[in-house]
């Protein structure tokens, strides 16, 4: 009864595999961010390329090793709701404090 | 699998009531007794903050009064402000979450009961704390909202405002552990076929605030944390020296304070939205609207916040996006008030106290909201901010909303929690002396805040037109005195020796009715399956309260345990260490692991 | 009557039936991520707010060293991967090989605090403090609540690891596990936005 979300025969859950690759593709994700950092011509893009990048992490972390893709979606939207939130709250007072 | 079909005897299945001493109380997870706690808890600190309202009332009685001195009334304003919110209306919200919540959905108990119990002993714990401070050197006096940088360690060198900031944060850790609870307890213990849009309204509005709860406290947490850095450590957040902006703690604190006024309102909404139908003899109009509401403003009520400050110099921008959301946010409680009045609409009204206190809740909660809507036009708010006409408005939609609904809900629901019915003779008087005293008290706010009166003053000149209404408002707080004396008569003779209530004396709709009163610890003998709203009042009503009440085959109960309370005194202890140094915070903390410890590895749960 | 007492009591940890059908403990502990995520936001948002308003240094640039702080950062990432690892042995019932994930976890865990306390000693022999400036107190306080809540999932990792080696974590039991799993990664998932927003985009 525990496990009713997991669905046993589930072919599309995770693995160590699959795990193993997520891992590789968040360390390349990783170095690629501190390329763009590094590499002065990327310098304009830097902010919404980093904002995506790590959005991107955020994801696949959630998505696959925290489960919430394979998960009833009651998970997901007691955590977005409250992240969305968040997000709402920091741009808010950024712009509130003339941050942009 | 049971082994026979005909209902077995309780005694055989079900387990005993628990006992009467100290510790069974001290070890309790059952969600009734909680509630009784929380209830007589935190009534003791509406009477504690009342009395902090009398001897304010006594000094603003006259002019340039010498009654109390000024020190020690910006202790009074702001102990006052502090427990009628965080240690009176919302843990008596809370014991009305504990009690009837699980009654209502049909459910045996919370969905963590230990973590239940450790919610009432962290707050009575806090609330011990933050009022430990009248005697260790003086209570906070910076005003319930603590604004920066009068609360930092230059304006505010003794101890008032730590025992203030450390207080909250232990209050805060109860409302989380609640608001958690909650959440779950709606969502995931209600009986079979109770859907999510047959839930009673009152179950609705509770889950609405716990979820504002959890997302607005760790707001005033960060704040918090801050300013308690600040004072303790010597950085810089508040510090304008620095380069630091003081409006961020406002910014802070009113993103978790408009959330909160909600927190405070919402549950009385819910309890009206219960007692409005059954003593109108008729359900509830606009159902879904009353639910969508509420949800509505929960959402909504995240994108008002800096109607708090539009004195500050926010910018015409930020002012008109306030200003407007604010004036939105109007909107779904409007639709609230138009509901109730369309049930009363050609109802068989019954006019007794819960439903005189309902209707009280309705008319004094409009006032409320008149005066608040003032307040959303921010040339407007320019001249009624930090003056008499907000407390006016903060008391006519606290007291005359909150506090009306909360007696409603406890004269409703008293002879469910003691099997007794209150007399309805002092429950009247209690209701009248009630509405003339309050609006004799806080009426006359309205004059003396447009005349300039500011808040939080402890005295005023005289001959500026604020003198005879004062004494108004003086007196008036002696009637409320009053009322309450007579509420408390009422409530302790009703206890002991008013008429037997039966299952269902009101006649009402919700599954609570449908089982003794009080409740055996059991709540449900079996648990019934609903099909519609307002299940008793349904075809199948009478076959619902039968199933009700037989109890077929095992009930299992939640032990007791005293893990709760130990891992709440160890926390205190830590966060108090804060204050009294390593000497009481590293036991606290020692404590705390082996509650915590204890509690993750007791058996049998 | 013996008969059905005892069904009743055969599996005493086991969850009652729920509404949704959905685990309870797992249900709070999401409402409890959500939560964090507006105690870390309001974090972020004041460091963010903060950011740019200092007279007296030092500032930032003077201050991180990315190439130091990509590696903890991708150490704390590695963690993400052997903490699901150690779940999936728990949920196949081989408790040995979730033992040792657990103790890859913890020990990544405390590389990860190890390198965080290197960094900050560093930060305060270059005159980063937490009472010297607004970079100081915002810094300091935003990683180190999460350096807190890191240390707290080390010892809850350790608590797991101990009770794996003892056997007492059977397939049944893996939502111990898997909610221990959930508090890890989001302590990753709010250091993937901090190492962002803090460090990268100065």
């Amino acid at each position: 009864m525990a496990d009713q979300e997991h669905r046993p025969h589930e072919h599309s859950h995770p693995g160590a595999k699959e795990y193993l690759a997520i891992a590789v593709v968040l360390t390349v994700i990783t170095a690629v961010e501190v390329a763009i950092f590094y590499v002065p011509q990327m310098k304009p893009v830097l902010v919404p390329s980093l904002l995506t990048l790590s959005a991107l992490k955020f994801s696949l972390v959630a998505m696959f090793y925290m489960h919430l893709k394979f998960d009833h979606r009651l998970f997901s939207w007691l955590f977005v709701v409250p992240m969305v939130l968040a997000a709402v709250v920091i741009l808010a007072l950024m712009k509130l404090f003339g941050v942009f | 699998m049971a082994t026979t079909t005909a209902p077995v005897t309780a005694a055989a299945h079900a387990p005993a009531e628990s006992g009467t001493g100290l510790w069974s109380w001290i070890t309790t997870v059952d969600h009734k007794r909680i509630g009784a706690l929380y209830g007589v808890t935190a009534f003791t600190f509406f009477l504690i903050g009342g009395l902090e309202a009398m001897l304010m009332r006594i000094q603003l009685a006259k002019p340039e009064n010498t009654f109390v001195s000024p020190d020690v009334f910006n202790q009074l304003f702001t102990m006052h402000g502090t427990t009628m919110i965080f240690l009176a209306i919302m843990p008596l919200s809370a014991s009305f979450f504990n009690f009837m919540i699980p009654l209502m959905i049909g459910a045996r108990d919370v969905a963590f009961p230990r973590l239940n119990a450790f919610s009432y002993w962290v707050f009575l714990f806090g609330a011990i704390f933050l009022n430990l401070s009248f005697f260790l050197g003086g209570a906070p006096d910076t005003g319930w909202f603590g604004y920066s940088n009068l609360t930092s360690s230059q304006y505010s060198p003794g101890h008032g405002v730590d025992f203030w900031a450390i207080g909250l944060q232990i209050l805060g850790i109860a409302s989380l552990a609640a608001g958690f609870n909650f959440i779950i307890t709606i969502v995931n213990m209600r009986a079979p076929g109770m859907k999510l849009m047959r839930m009673p309204v009152f179950v609705w509005m509770t889950l609405v605030t716990s979820f504002l709860i959890i997302f607005a406290f760790p707001v005033i947490t960060v704040a918090l944390v801050f300013l308690l850095f600040d004072r303790l450590t010597g950085t810089n957040f508040f510090a304008p020296a620095m380069g630091a902006d003081p409006v961020l703690w406002q910014h802070l604190f009113w993103l978790f304070g408009h959330p909160e006024v909600y927190i405070l309102i919402l549950p009385a909404m819910g309890i009206v939205s219960e007692i409005l139908p059954t003593f109108s003899r008729k359900p509830l109009f606009g159902y879904p609207v009353v639910v969508y509401s509420g949800i509505f403003i929960g959402f909504m009520g995240w994108g008002v916040w800096s109607h708090h400050m539009f004195s500050v110099g926010l910018g015409p921008i930020a002012d008109s996006f306030f200003a407007l959301t604010t004036m939105l946010i109007a909107i779904p409680t409007g639709v609230k008030i138009f509901n109730w009045i369309a049930t009363m609409w050609g109802g068989r009204l019954e006019l007794k106290t819960p439903m005189l206190f309902a209707i009280g809740f309705i008319s004094m909660f409009i006032m409320g909201g008149l005066s608040g809507f003032m307040h959303a036009s921010p040339p407007a708010d320019l001249q009624q901010t930090d003056t008499y006409f907000v407390v006016a408005h903060i008391h006519y939609v606290l007291f005359g909303g909150s506090m009306l609904g909360i007696f409603s809900g406890l004269y409703y629901w008293f002879p469910k929690m003691t099997g007794r019915m209150m007399n309805e003779g002092l429950g009247k008087l209690h209701f009248w002396l009630t509405i003339l005293a309050m609006n004799v008290t806080f009426f006359p706010m309205h004059f003396v805040g447009l005349l300039g009166m500011p808040r939080r003053v402890y005295t005023y000149a005289p001959h500026m037109g604020f003198d005879t209404m004062n004494l108004i408002s003086t007196i008036g707080v002696f009637g409320i005195a009053l009322s309450l004396l007579v509420f408390i008569w009422n409530f302790l003779t009703s206890s002991r020796s008013g008429a037997l209530a039966g299952p269902n004396p009101w006649g009402g709709a919700t599954l609570e009715w449908a089982i003794p009163s009080p409740p055996p610890v059991y709540n449900f003998g079996t648990v019934p399956t609903v099909h519609s709203l307002d299940p008793l009042w349904a075809k199948d009503g009478a076959e619902i309260s039968r199933t009700a009440n037989q109890v077929r085959g095992h009930i299992h109960m939640p032990p007791s345990s005293v893990w709760p309370a130990v891992s709440a005194l160890g926390m205190a202890m830590l966060m108090s260490g804060m204050l009294f140094g390593w000497w009481v915070g590293i036991p606290g903390l020692v404590i705390m692991l082996v509650g915590l410890y204890s509690w993750a590895f007791e058996p049998c749960h | 009557m013996a008969v059905a007492d005892v069904a009743a009591h055969a599996a005493p940890h086991e969850e009652h039936p729920t509404t949704t059908g959905l685990n309870s403990r797992k249900l709070v502990f999401w409402a409890f991520l959500g939560s964090e995520c507006m105690f870390f936001g309001s974090l972020i948002a004041t460091y963010l707010v903060y950011r740019g308003r200092d007279q007296a240094g030092p500032h930032p640039h003077e201050i991180f060293s990315i190439p130091f702080t990509s590696f903890s950062a991708f150490v704390l990432l590695m963690s993400s991967l052997t903490m699901v690892l150690a779940l999936a042995a728990i949920q196949r019932g081989n408790q040995r090989n979730g033992a040792i994930w657990l103790a890859a976890t913890a020990l990544l865990g405390m590389t990860f605090v190890g390198g965080q306390c290197f960094e900050f000693t560093e930060f305060f022999y270059k005159g980063l403090t937490l009472q010297g400036n607004l970079f100081g107190c915002t810094f300091f306080v935003l990683t180190g609540f999460h350096g807190t809540h890191v240390s707290v999932g080390v010892i809850w990792l350790w608590t797991l690891f101990t009770m794996a080696v003892r056997g007492k974590i059977p397939k049944e039991k893996s939502l111990d596990v898997e909610i221990a799993g959930l508090y890890w990664h989001f302590v990753d998932v709010v250091w993937i936005a901090i190492f962002t927003l803090v460090y990268l985009i100065q």
